[in-house]
C-alpha cells in the first residue's frame, strides 16, 4: 500500500454484524497507511455505515455498489486495491465480477458461519482473509492485522 | 434499482447459487452465449457474475442471471429480441476454436477471461 493509493471496500449484504465493524476498522487502517478509501455497498449497508459514523470520522467516501461496478466498467474510475467482504455466494459473485473488471489487487474478506466453505468458492486471484466470525469481530480483526502488518 | 426489475419478466430460479443458475441457462436455452462480467443489457444493467457468464435465448426471450447481494442469484427471462440479436452479432465476431461447440468454448474461455480483463 502506497500513500495516495485508492482503496475500495466492497461490502456485501449487511446481515452479518462483523462486516460493519471490520469495514470501519479497515478503513481507518488504510487511511492511516495513506490510502484514499471509498466504501461501496448496498443502500442498506451504506445507511448502516452513515448512521454508525454520522460525522464521517472513519468513512469519507461512499458509493452505491452497482454504480461502482458501472463506473469501473465504463472506465470512469478504478482502484489500486479492493477489499471485498463476503459471507455468501452472492458476495463471492460480486467479488469475482470486481476481479474481472478492475485492475485492483484483490483481497477477499470472508466471514460468517460458513466462512471456510465460502472461501472455497473463491477461485479468482485474491488474497484471502478468512475468519469464522459472526458477532465477535476479533478473529476477523486479527486476520486483517496480519495482512495489514 | 436497475430498470430490469421494472420490466415484465419471468422468474425461473430464485435465490440460488451462481453456478446453479449458469447450469440452468445452459440446459434450458435454445442458444447459449457467454459474456464477460460487466456486459451491459437493457441500457443500464451491468451483469454481475463469475466468468464465463451464460446468457440464453429461448424464442424471443433473453434468459440471464440477476444477482442481489442479500438474496443470491435469480434467473430471469425478458422478451428482448434486440438484445439477442446483439449477442448473436457479437458471438460471430468472437474468435472460434476449430471445434467450437458452445460448452467447450465456455470451458476454454474460463481461464482466459480474467487475463483478458487484466490487460
Amino acid at each position: 500500500m502506497k500513500s495516495g493509493d485508492r482503496a475500495l471496500l466492497m461490502m456485501g449484504c449487511p446481515e452479518v454484524p462483523v462486516q460493519m465493524a471490520a469495514a470501519i476498522y479497515l478503513s481507518l487502517r488504510l487511511e492511516k497507511a495513506g490510502a484514499d478509501v471509498t466504501v461501496a455497498g448496498t443502500d442498506a449497508a451504506l445507511k448502516l455505515l452513515k448512521m454508525t459514523d454520522p460525522e464521517g470520522h472513519y468513512i469519507k467516501d461512499t458509493i452505491e455498489l452497482d454504480q461502482c461496478i458501472a463506473d469501473i466498467v465504463e472506465k470512469k474510475t478504478d482502484y489500486n486495491c479492493c477489499f471485498a467482504f463476503m459471507h455468501n455466494d452472492a458476495g463471492v459473485t460480486y467479488a469475482a465480477t470486481m476481479s474481472a473488471i478492475s485492475g485492483a489487487k484483490m483481497y477477499a474478506v470472508i466471514f460468517g458461519r460458513n466462512a471456510e466453505a465460502v472461501a472455497e468458492l473463491v477461485d479468482f486471484p485474491a488474497e484471502k482473509i478468512v475468519a469464522k466470525a459472526v458477532h465477535n469481530p476479533i478473529p476477523l480483526k486479527n486476520k486483517i492485522d496480519r495482512v495489514m502488518g | 434499482m436497475s430498470c430490469v426489475e421494472e420490466m415484465k419478466y419471468n422468474l425461473y430460479l430464485e435465490r440460488t447459487g451462481f453456478k446453479e443458475a449458469r447450469e440452468y441457462i445452459k440446459d434450458n436455452s435454445d442458444e447459449v452465449f457467454y459474456v464477460s462480467p460487466g456486459y451491459k443489457i437493457f441500457g443500464d444493467y451491468y451483469l454481475i457474475g463469475v466468468p464465463p457468464i451464460a446468457m440464453g435465448a429461448r424464442g424471443k426471450e433473453l434468459i440471464f442471471t440477476y444477482v442481489k447481494p442479500c438474496h443470491g442469484t435469480f434467473v430471469m427471462g425478458i422478451e428482448a429480441e434486440e438484445e439477442i440479436r446483439r449477442l448473436r452479432e457479437e458471438d460471430l465476431k468472437r474468435p472460434k476454436a476449430k471445434s467450437d461447440k458452445i460448452s467447450q468454448t465456455a470451458v476454454a474461455s474460463a481461464a482466459s477471461y480474467r487475463e483478458l480483463w487484466k490487460k
